[in-house]
């Protein structure tokens, strides 16, 4: 009686929040891709914040300028054709015809130079080309130029660069929004249109084919060529279970998952309906960032007794687990990228016990705890933080491992206190392999102050960094790489783990994934 | 009657204001910045000092306490950090899952947990009694992520009966939104069987002693006769007491299964929003919360005074 | 007849009692012993041999960081009874203050009952991984935001006991003749609260227990390094169609636990007169 009660008032008030579903019969026809990203997606603004998953969000909505090929080279996307002048200054592009915005206005140069400058006003390389820059202005409705104070080599990778903030063109009105404050509108000139009232924050995010897009005549590559759609509507569900999201995919419950879990891949292997293959070119690396304002790791003895005690294979094997997909490696810039380097490594490539915990002696390390910052809700740096522990104790140090949420180890690592005051020694994170790839782009590109987490100190990174940059000789900027590698091994500024790939899963009946870092919904077909 | 809901009503007013500050308080006070989380790993920390001013978390506690709390009294909650949309409209989104999620539970388990008490407290002391009420408890014994995983396994993966996960929406038919609720509310009815079927033993236990009952027994009446039209409606009251106070409970378990069977309800959202620090949300979503705690258990006190003529107020 | 008797008497009318005092005495023996049960140092990770399946020196494999899951279940069972323990201790402790006080002053009883009405009226698992954020995660913090989560329902139930006792005529009369109040706590009101007390701390034992492990199931709970039956399973539940022990090993001792617990609750309860079971 009463149970019947609670059902009653209970299926009243259900179908008092009744929401407008989507019309599913008209759905049944259209070609549609169900996937699973990487993350939730809750900003949806590309320069507001780094995220990669805002970043592949906004390469359906959004296009650029210029974009990366499969050989890393800047290939043009939006624009025509683009002139530099003999002297190096001055840069003069002219769009392509027939772009338009999602509320079919056509696409206007002043959109473009307000979307440069505030991308120009967050983004690291931005900020860099900014700083060389002396101004950037609209010529008519079709064409603009960036003037230099003095020539740079990487105005086209900035423009065309595929790792976060990716240097997107979005309407005057929005771009014109304070870099601080986050857009509200997602309207752009991309091969997808963002369907607003279907987008539920940290859930689902759709998106539909924009009749209006007019892709180039090369084939797709990397991020580069002619976006072709060929699907009608591309549903982004996020899962937070990854075992269910892997159980979902062998069911057909979805299409795609973007990040299937690395441990989980061999459940779906054997079956006939399911494909896993690495779609990342270059993947991830992985790194060590010690804080270089306390003991013992301000003393150079003490870091470099670390390089010695790690097995980077250790930390691939518990991320990773899949030897086909991870490859130890010392290159600060990443390795099979233009900027391998190996010189003066010795040290992070062997591993010697001994000699690691004569170092630490020598640096004068008694029994101080170590703070080791571990993100226990992230899948890839827990157990990273785990092995760093185990690491830190065969050299013989007294770890202190504090587990936290990822937001609060954010945080932490901005702390400047004593390690045993809010502070820290050592956490370990990650990099994807673009976003490390030169010194320009690179987390450790500045000094003391200015560097990044751990607060190293050597001016000769900095220069060197800032000589690459100018450089215009391929052969001259392949030395100061070697220089700079050396440099950071010597000094222990950055510690590379070594680097991985991650995979994607996907049924059988869907076709045509672009290999890239974040991927694209053009190009893909499903039968 | 009406002077009772009044005062009633007047209660929940500090209850809430309780509520208000624990959570603004703890919230704050907890380590972790949602501008630095934004601002990403490339940020300097003048980048992220000036997200944070945009965001006005470098206010004192006190204005920020004082800004929220006038919205809340005009009926607003603010906007979320993240997705820079209006918190109301982000619990609009969410809504229906979780009440969905918490009604056909509440059903799933009454209809597991009442019989099993009913049948309990029939032939209480033997070993029936004891086994059916082990087994309620052992359902309690797992945690409802585990409870869940078993049925996946079994009923989807294995015997391809329902679907794995997700939700559909009542708008699109009844019969899908329906089957994809099975398995959640089947496993957190498992969990939270043990909790009602525990009070329908006692409470029939207790109505059966009665001499009433022995009379009917005495007149003829068959057993099933007894416990249907006279032991189980004297024993609703606390029943019905312990859904209300489960409901607290419960709530705590459809933040669980939703994870588990990807259902985008209010659970996930406050969960999701603890751990980035996107407090405009964890506020207005867990006021929510406490305002249909409240609400169920002034309805609760309602229902005491139709059931049972006894209580007075 | 002796207090000995009675209460042979007793268990013997209510075996569940001393069914599940047994199984409980026989996990804490299989914790306690845990370094010697245990054939491999619980936190100790083998990148080399993970996720391995049961083997002579892994008797139930091996975790996704290669620690052996045996070892870590048997020493899992500290944190998970010291937390239910504790919480239970505290708890009750608190709540049994908390609930003396406003059943004895209007004044108190008024504020502080509204603050437990608050602390309840919000979801004990968000509130809890709240608290969780505000310290450093550690078991110590976990008891502490399980304890918050659980002295509201304590201190209700005390609070209760101790008004209907208020309102029964041979505490007013002996309050009428002067007794002293402490006299009268002492012979009238401790007594009848401490048994409902006690069968409410049992639950609240399995209780903690399993929110445990719901905090880390949510990423808010025990430090992952320190082994707990809930955190084994947040951290192996990924695996559960790969290595299905990572979570059914502690699962079963964790249920086992629970079970044992409930059974001493509901035994001591039905010792215990029925009008206060009812409150149960």
């Amino acid at each position: 009686m009463l149970a019947m009660h609670r059902t009653f008032a209970g299926l009243l008030a259900l179908a008092g929040c009744v929401t407008f579903g989507t019309a599913s019969e008209a759905l049944a026809q259209k070609k549609i891709i169900r996937s699973v990203p990487i993350g939730a997606l809750k900003i949806v603004d590309p320069i507001w914040t780094t995220a990669y998953i805002t970043r592949n969000h906004s390469y359906m909505v959004w296009d650029t300028l210029f974009s990366l090929d499969a050989k890393n080279e800047p290939q043009p996307q939006m624009v025509d054709a683009w002139k530099i002048s003999p002297d190096k200054l001055t840069y003069s592009f002219t769009l392509r015809s027939g772009l338009l915005w999602h509320d079919n206005t056509p696409v206007r140069a002043a959109d473009c130079v307000a979307s440069i400058r505030r991308w120009g006003a967050k983004d690291g390389m931005g900020r860099a080309l900014m700083g060389f820059t002396d101004k950037i202005e609209a010529i008519d409705d079709k064409s603009f130029r960036l003037v230099l104070k003095q020539p740079v080599g990487f105005v086209l990778e900035a423009l065309g660069k595929i790792d976060s903030n990716v240097p997107f063109m979005m309407p005057e009105r929005i771009a014109k929004t304070d870099p601080n404050t986050q857009i509200t509108e997602v309207i752009g000139s991309g091969p997808f249109r963002f369907l607003k009232e279907e987008f539920v924050p940290g859930v689902k995010v759709v998106y539909e084919k924009f009749t209006g897009y007019v892709p180039r005549k090369e084939p797709a590559s990397l991020a580069a060529g002619g976006k072709v759609v060929k699907i009608d509507r591309v549903e982004s569900v996020y899962m937070p279970d990854a075992a269910v999201a892997i159980a979902a995919l062998g069911n057909g419950e979805v299409d795609l998952l973007e990040s299937p879990a690395n441990d989980l891949i061999r459940t779906v292997q054997n079956n006939p309906n399911v494909f896993v293959r690495p779609n990342d070119p270059l993947g991830y690396q992985l790194f060590m960032a010690v804080n270089h304002l306390y003991p013992p790791f301000d003393r150079k003895e003490a870091r470099q007794a670390l390089l010695w005690g790690i097995k980077q294979a250790e930390f691939l094997e518990v991320v990773i687990g899949d030897a086909k997909r991870y490859q130890e490696c010392v290159a600060v810039y990443g390795c099979g990228t233009p900027n391998e380097s190996k010189l003066g490594s010795e040290a992070l490539a062997s591993f010697n016990l001994e000699k690691s915990k004569a170092l630490l002696k020598s640096a004068g390390y008694g029994a101080q705890p170590i703070v080791l910052l571990d993100p226990t809700d992230n899948a890839v740096l827990h157990p990273a933080a785990l092995v760093a522990t185990q690491t830190l104790k065969r050299m013989g140090m007294n770890v202190d491992t504090q587990a936290m949420d990822f937001s609060t180890l954010t945080q932490r690592r901005a702390s400047k206190n004593l390690p045993s005051q809010g502070g820290w020694n050592v956490f370990v994170t990650n990099a994807t392999m673009t976003g490390i790839a030169n010194p320009v782009l690179h987390t450790y590109s500045m000094n003391c102050e200015q560097a990044w987490y751990g607060w190293p100190c050597d001016k000769r990174i900095v220069d060197l960094s800032r000589q690459w940059a100018l450089e215009l000789d391929a052969a001259k900027r392949k030395q100061i790489i070697g220089e700079l590698q050396r440099v950071h091994m010597e000094n222990v500024t950055y510690i590379p783990l070594g680097q991985y790939r991650s995979v994607i899963a996907y049924r059988k009946n869907v076709k045509g994934m672009i290999a890239s870092p974040s991927l694209f919904y053009w190009n893909i077909e499903k039968e | 009657m009406f002077s009772f809901i009044a005062r009633r009503l007047l209660a929940t007013i500090p209850v809430l204001g309780v509520v208000a500050l624990v959570v603004f308080g703890i919230l704050h006070l907890s380590p972790g910045d949602p501008a630095a989380l934004i601002a990403g790993d490339h940020a300097t920390p003048q980048q992220v000092a000036a997200m944070r001013s945009k965001l006005g978390l470098d206010q004192p506690l006190w204005e920020q306490f004082g800004a929220w709390i006038w919205s809340v009294l005009h009926g607003e909650l603010g906007i979320s950090i993240f997705s820079n949309q209006p918190v109301t409209r982000l619990i609009g989104q969410r809504l229906e899952p979780t009440i969905a999620l918490t009604i056909t539970t509440t059903i799933v388990t009454v209809l597991l947990a009442v019989p099993i008490g009913v049948i309990a407290a029939w032939r209480a002391g033997t070993w029936i009694d004891r086994s059916v009420m082990s087994f309620a408890v052992l359902g309690f014994s797992f945690p409802v992520f585990v409870v869940g995983y078993l049925l996946i396994y079994v009923v989807s993966m294995t015997l391809g009966w329902l679907p794995i996960q997700g939700y559909r929406n009542l708008g699109d038919g009844f019969g899908p939104f329906l089957i994809h609720l099975v398995l959640p509310s089947l496993a957190l009815g498992i969990s939270f069987m043990a909790l009602i079927a525990r009070i329908t033993r006692t409470s029939v236990l207790e109505v059966l002693n009665q001499d009433y009952i022995r009379t009917a027994r005495s007149k003829g009446l068959a057993m099933w006769q007894v416990l249907l039209y006279h032991a189980l409606p004297n024993a609703a009251v606390p029943i019905v007491t312990v859904i209300g106070v489960g409901i607290a409970v419960l709530i705590g378990g459809v933040v669980v299964t939703e994870s588990v069977f990807a259902i985008p309800g209010l659970g996930r959202l406050v969960v999701d929003s603890i751990l980035s620090r996107d407090y405009p949300v964890i506020q207005g979503v867990l006021l929510i919360f406490a305002g249909v705690y409240v609400g169920i258990n002034l309805l609760i006190d309602l229902l005491y005074v139709a059931l049972d003529p006894r209580i007075r107020y | 007849m002796t207090i000995a008797t009675t209460a042979t008497d007793l268990l013997r009318r209510h075996p569940s009692v001393l069914i599940g005092a047994a199984i409980l005495c026989a996990i804490m023996v299989i914790t306690a012993f845990a370094p010697w049960i245990a054939t491999h140092d619980p936190m100790a990770i083998d990148p080399m041999v993970r996720l391995r399946g049961f083997s002579a020196s892994h008797w139930l494999g091996t975790d996704a960081l290669g620690r052996d899951v045996w070892s870590r279940a048997v020493y899992g069972g500290r944190v998970s009874l010291a937390v239910g323990l504790a919480v239970a201790l505290f708890a009750t402790s608190i709540g049994l203050a908390v609930g003396l006080v406003s059943g004895f002053n209007r004044v108190a009883d008024a504020i502080l009952m509204r603050v437990m009405d608050g602390l309840m009226a919000i979801p004990a698992i968000l509130l809890a991984i709240a608290l969780m954020a505000v310290a450093r995660a550690s078991v110590t913090t976990v008891i502490f935001a399980i304890t918050v989560v659980e002295v509201p329902r304590v201190a209700r139930l005390v609070r209760s006991v101790v008004l209907s006792i208020r309102e029964q005529a041979y505490v007013e009369a002996a309050t009428v003749v002067g007794s002293r109040f402490w006299r009268m706590l002492w012979r009238h009101v401790l007594p009848n609260t401490l048994a409902p007390v006690t069968v409410q701390a049992t639950y609240i034992c399995a209780a903690a227990i399993l929110i445990e492990s719901l905090l880390s199931f949510l990423g808010a709970g025990t430090p992952p390094e320190v082994p707990s039956w809930g955190n084994i399973m947040a951290e192996g539940r990924t695996y559960f169609q790969i290595s299905p022990w990572l979570i059914l090993a502690p699962g079963l001792f964790l249920a086992t636990t629970v079970l044992a617990v409930n059974l001493m609750g509901d035994g001591l309860r039905d010792m215990l007169d029925p009008s206060i079971a009812r409150r149960m």
